[in-house]
């Protein structure tokens, strides 16, 4: 029998990452993942006739540069589009264009231009001490060994560099709500929704939920990795994807696709490898797994086969979210008012006020539909006319308050969700309904059935301060190292978290490297 | 005049009309919610009748969890750190358990009647924690504490005592053998069981027979000077028999709120209870790291010089303090006066001498004693009754 060095459970981009890097140290890797296609929530899919959507992720804006350099993405048919602006609709017509630290149009006052630049750089500054963290294992902060006392002093010392302003402004801020934070910065009620928006997307909180400065600020780590705002990916999320595959391949990974992990194998006390829904058995010296920690511990090893402690802890890990997903297909360019038809290429925000964004909250918390969405638009076939046939156009968004569990069944109520979707976007977009040739509505259910991450959360579990860093995803199972021997997280469930990031997937097979569990 | 009844907060036992009935010294406590005597007449004398006839208490309080289904078995040798699949059916084991840190939550009794149906004896409620252990496990888990009644009778006639009441051939029951019979149309467990160290039996009946059950045996036993036995003589005899109590003894991990006052089993002289050899426990890792990385403290026995209990005491090594006295008490058949002490490494190993300081008082004074004390390798009071099958006749 073959015997691996590592097996990855997963082809999404951190376990795609994570092989190529066990790969590139001279590791033998085998990647394994039950889709047909590489890339796990960086995927396209055919959708109406002639179309393709990206049917999960929809913007890439944490990518790190880095590890595009690194592993030669470009050279493997990574193609990204421009940098987009922010266009948050509002109802009179008159949008507010953000673009980098700048903000203009709807009627913005010059004292609000000017605070959101100084609120940029300041947040800059935060996410250039978090990227810090980022770019290695969380510390411990007990039991730290020298590595990990090294970060703490280097964190520490950035603190300190900030000077005592930004050091105060950072601990107060961070553990507040993004709420507070705009109303402390802005009078414009759409350009704080439109910030806000970045701090609750892909998660189950509103802009009054602690831990919203937090999530902002991980967004904003985003632009200390090369980014600037959100892009598309040329040829669809799936790109991402298969750049992704093929890089893994050239550097010696194995990958095998339809080939569903059904369990981690335990022997003894410690994991040797994994079984196949066919039954096959593959040993390894380490299984490494990017699937979410829920999906790791309860479905493929079992509660069974951990500690009491450990179960307890995955059960209680949150991994909620609330976001969905729209896609339309339609017969031609659809019409915003306010919005040159040019600038539709861009990001179109429909998020009124962070009032409105809380009221939409209100009953996905107890399991409701809302009438008032906020919406992140992108009509990707601008830029790339590759997605739909020609002369034809597609609009994604990601939708906010959807609720994972309903009060009632989905049944039916997806149907009723997707034609308040359409209603709510005719408002802005008169017309649209007109050119729709098809059309659907995912829900986070939808996302944990087709990309297998409960919750439908694509941070693979809630990022809050309290499972975050050197608490990600729990205690007990930090520092990518799994609570049984043997095995490794190295999926969005790690540090430093999701949204398409990469350093997940780089940051575990680094430190798979360096505790010498490899021969 | 308000008519509010005032009613006690603590809850009573199926026996308590009975117990009432026989507390002479109106000398109540609380055991885990349930009001128990502290003593009946005489602390002393219920405790002769523990090693010289036969001592009753009611440890119907004594939490107590049924645990069945298909997963039962491997439900328990996660829960615990002994190996449980060595526990046959119609036997009775001693099991202690840990959390994933390896600190010691409580220690218990494992019965196992039947296939795929045991049942768990813990002296804290376990109700929560048994419930997040259940995950992932075909298992059914259900607090029958009030269900069953429960007696335990403890000393050398305690097994003629029960076979005058009805349990014909109980002598050859084996120490932690189970054997049931028939009391008034309902089946009546009889365990051999119990907390003294001695000759003794412990009784499960559904709580309608409870005080049929009292009634019978202080009326069969009265020739044999059967005697109610409280909580204070029940310390005493379990002292003796050098036999751990929980929240006394240790901290239960549950309820410790200070760093560094839990222990693991391995500082609580429990290593005989951890088997390595199963591939998965809670606390395992942590237990295997402490093994490798040197243990905090040793658990041990002291026969102390003299006759005062070194109750609440220092412990002292070339001066300096290494320890502290967890229970202590002169222990009169034994003719000793023992202590149980958590000291630190690397003290305490068998032989060694260490000093008590102890202070007792006598009409208002204080007293100092510098105790010389000296490490045992086991209980003074170890009876052959205790083991002997057929149980010895009187």
């Amino acid at each position: 029998m073959t015997k691996y060095d590592a097996i990855v459970i997963g082809a999404g981009h951190n376990g795609l990452i994570s092989a190529t890097y066990l790969a590139k140290a001279g590791k033998r890797v085998l990647v394994l993942d039950g889709r047909a296609t590489a890339g796990g929530c960086a995927s396209t899919k055919a959708f109406s006739s002639g179309f393709h959507v990206s049917d999960c992720a929809q913007w890439l804006h944490q990518f790190d540069n880095n590890i595009i350099k690194e592993l030669n993405l470009e050279m493997h048919g990574l193609r990204l589009g421009q940098p987009k602006r922010t266009l948050a609709l509002q109802a009179t017509g008159d949008h507010l264009v953000i673009n980098g630290d700048s903000v203009k149009g709807g009627e913005i006052s010059p004292a609000d231009k000017k605070a959101f630049k100084h609120y940029k750089s300041q947040m800059r500054v935060f996410a250039k001490l978090m990227l810090k963290l980022y770019r290695k294992r969380a510390p411990k902060m007990v039991e730290a060994n020298r590595g990990d006392q090294v970060t703490l002093l280097s964190l520490g010392l950035g603190l300190k560099m900030m000077g005592r302003k930004n050091m105060q402004d950072m601990m107060r801020l961070v553990l507040i709500n993004i709420y507070d934070v705009m109303n402390e910065h802005f009078d414009h009620e759409g350009l704080k929704a439109a910030i806000a928006l970045d701090a609750i997307t892909g998660t189950n909180m509103g802009p009054r939920s602690p831990n919203t400065v937090f999530t902002y600020i991980h967004r904003m780590v985003g632009e200390a990795l090369g980014n600037q705002g959100v892009t598309q990916v040329m040829g669809g999320m799936g790109s991402l994807g298969g750049a992704l595959l093929s890089t893994a391949k050239t550097q010696g990974v194995e990958v095998r696709l339809d080939s569903n992990v059904s369990k981690i194998v335990k022997t003894d006390d410690r994991v040797t490898g994994v079984a196949l829904a066919s039954g096959e058995v593959i040993e390894a010296t380490v299984v490494v797994s990017s699937a979410d920690p829920t999906t790791t511990y309860r479905d493929l090893l079992g509660y069974r086969h951990i500690e009491a402690g450990q179960a307890r802890r995955v059960e209680q890990y949150r991994t909620r979210s609330g976001t969905g997903k729209l896609h339309i297909a339609l017969s031609a360019l659809p019409h915003f008012d306010g919005v040159a038809p040019e600038d539709l290429s861009q990001r179109l925000v429909i998020a009124p006020s962070m009032d409105a964004m809380e009221t939409g909250l209100n009953p996905m918390k107890y399991h409701e539909l809302t009438t008032q969405h906020v919406f992140d638009i992108s009509i990707p076939t601008l830029e790339d006319p590759t997605l739909a046939p020609a002369g034809q156009h597609l609009l994604t968004a990601l939708v906010h308050y959807v609720p994972y569990a309903l009060k009632t069944s989905w049944e039916g109520a997806r149907e009723e969700l997707l034609e308040s979707l359409i209603s709510q976007l005719e408002a802005y977009a008169p017309g649209i309904r007109a050119l729709i040739v098809a059309s659907e509505v995912r829900v986070p259910e939808d996302f944990e059935t087709s990309h297998g991450v409960t919750g439908g959360n694509w941070h693979h579990g809630e990022l809050s301060i309290d499972q975050a860093l050197m608490m990600r995803p729990f205690p007990g199972s930090t520092q990518y190292k799994g609570s049984v021997e043997g095995l490794y997280l190295c999926g969005a469930g790690s540090h430093p978290g999701g949204s398409l990031m990469g350093l997940a997937g780089k940051n575990a097979a680094q430190e798979i490297l360096k505790q010498g569990v490899l021969k | 005049m308000s008519d509010v009844e005032r009613k006690t907060m603590l809850l009573t036992t199926p026996f308590h009309s009975r117990v009432e009935q026989y507390c002479e010294s109106n000398d109540w406590g609380a055991w885990q919610g349930y009001t128990t005597p502290n003593s009946y007449f005489d602390v002393e004398l219920e405790y002769f009748a523990i090693r010289s006839t036969a001592g009753v208490l009611d440890l119907s309080p004594m939490n107590k969890y049924r645990i069945t289904g298909p997963d039962a078995e491997s439900f328990l040798n996660r829960l615990v750190t002994r190996n449980v699949s060595k526990i046959g059916i119609d036997r009775v084991g001693y099991a202690v358990w840990c959390n994933d840190a390896g600190e010691l939550m409580d220690d218990g009794t494992i019965f196992h009647l039947g296939e795929n149906d045991y049942r768990l004896c813990s002296y804290m409620r376990a109700d929560d924690w048994l419930d997040w252990n259940a995950l992932g496990f075909d298992v059914r888990v259900t607090n029958e504490t009030d269900d069953i009644a429960a007696l335990a009778i403890q000393g050398p006639v305690s097994c003629t005592i029960l076979t005058l009441i009805g349990c014909e051939g109980l002598s050859a029951l084996k120490p932690f053998g189970i054997a049931r019979f028939d009391f008034e149309g309902v089946e009546m467990m009889v365990s051999r069981t119990g907390f003294t160290g001695d000759l003794g039996y412990e009784v499960w009946i559904d709580p309608s027979k409870a005080e049929a059950l009292w009634d019978q045996l202080f009326d069969k036993g009265r020739d044999y000077l059967i005697k109610p036995m409280g909580s204070d003589a029940l310390h005493l005899a379990r002292v003796e028999a050098g036999f751990l109590q929980a929240k006394v003894d240790f901290v239960p991990a549950e309820i410790a709120v200070r760093p560094g006052r839990t222990r693991t089993p391995l500082e609580m002289g429990l290593a005989w209870q951890v088997d390595f050899s199963k591939p998965l426990f809670n606390g395992r890792q942590a237990l295997l790291k402490q093994e490798s990385e040197g243990l905090r403290y040793r658990f041990v026995l002291l026969d102390v010089e003299g006759n005062k209990p070194a109750e609440h005491s220092f412990i002292l090594k070339n001066g300096k303090q290494v320890g502290i006295v967890t229970s202590a008490a002169w222990c009169p058949t034994a003719k000793s006066n023992l202590a149980f002490a958590q000291v630190e490494m690397p003290h305490g190993a068998v032989g060694d001498t260490l000093v008590a300081e102890i202070y007792y008082q006598r009409e208002l004074q204080w007293t100092r004693l510098m105790a010389p004390c000296k490490v045992i390798d086991g209980p003074l009071f170890n009876p052959p009754r205790k083991r002997q099958t057929p149980a010895p006749a009187h």
